[in-house]
């Protein structure tokens, strides 16, 4: 009885706090790509003629995002009859977004006018037990100026 | 934090297949760091609460970036000691190799620029 109470509990406290930190995750990374949009990011660069530049440098942002416990258990109970895993994705779409502003930003600070040749890197990190569906993304790219 | 990567050494890192406005005028070859590193209990803990709620585990994000910042430290040792002053085409790669550990590897090519 007593476990049934907690399990109820954190589900509704992931329910509700991951719910808010997560819309208010959204709208803290639109507010940001709206105010870096003059920075474009480009995943060509390789294999192709560099492009004229006076300087270089590679620059990394990366994020480990984890999913809140509603998330999880309705995760895992989409696992029994399969489809689409809707938690999952939100997850890892606001990740990569951090990310890549993560780097945005480094890069935009140092005076780039633009970060070519993106590329992105995504991990299972998953620790012991519940700290299992953690997930690293990171983005790394060459700024130019 | 992240700038800290390509500041802390006059080598210069990039992605791309050369330095934009110079010259490659040798190779050196393939040039690689890794590092392996594990969790802390403590901060272990704390993400397992912060996993009720979701979101960023921050002390996870901070732990990987220093671990990455070794990885190419190490890479950069490797190519200043053949003479390089840049390394390009730098690659990642993350990978658990057991449960709370990660190995995080840096690899590119050194060559010499002007």
């Amino acid at each position: 009885m007593e476990q049934i109470i907690i399990f109820l509990i954190l589900l509704g406290v992931g329910y509700f706090l991951g719910n808010r930190r997560e819309q208010k995750h959204y709208e803290d990374i639109k507010r940001r790509e709206k105010s870096t949009l003059h920075v474009p990011l480009m995943s060509w660069g390789a294999k192709q003629e560099l492009p004229y530049a006076h300087d270089a440098e590679m620059f990394v942002g990366s994020v480990v995002v984890a999913n809140d416990y509603f998330k999880t258990v309705s995760a895992s109970l989409r696992n029994l009859v399969g489809g689409r895993v809707t938690v999952y994705e939100t997850l890892l779409d606001r990740g990569r977004r951090e990310a890549m502003l993560r780097m945005k930003e480094s890069a935009m600070e140092w005076g780039a006018s633009q970060v070519i040749n993106v590329r992105f890197e995504t991990s299972n990190i998953g620790g012991q037990g519940q700290a299992a569906g953690a997930v690293e993304i990171m983005a790394y790219g060459t700024g130019i100026r | 934090m992240t700038r800290s990567i390509a500041r802390a050494t006059s080598v210069t890192l990039t992605t791309l297949e050369g330095v934009p406005g110079k010259e490659i005028i040798e190779h050196y070859g393939l040039v690689q760091g890794s590092t392996i590193r594990a969790k802390h209990v403590g901060k272990d803990i704390l993400a397992g609460f912060k996993n009720i709620v979701g979101g960023e585990l921050k002390a996870y994000t901070e732990l990987l970036q220093e671990s990455r910042q070794e990885a190419v430290n190490r890479m950069v040792m490797q190519a200043e000691e053949l003479g390089a002053n840049a390394v390009i085409n730098i690659r990642f790669a993350t990978s658990s190799v057991a449960p709370g550990a990660a190995e995080l590897f840096a690899y590119g090519t050194a060559v010499k620029v002007r």
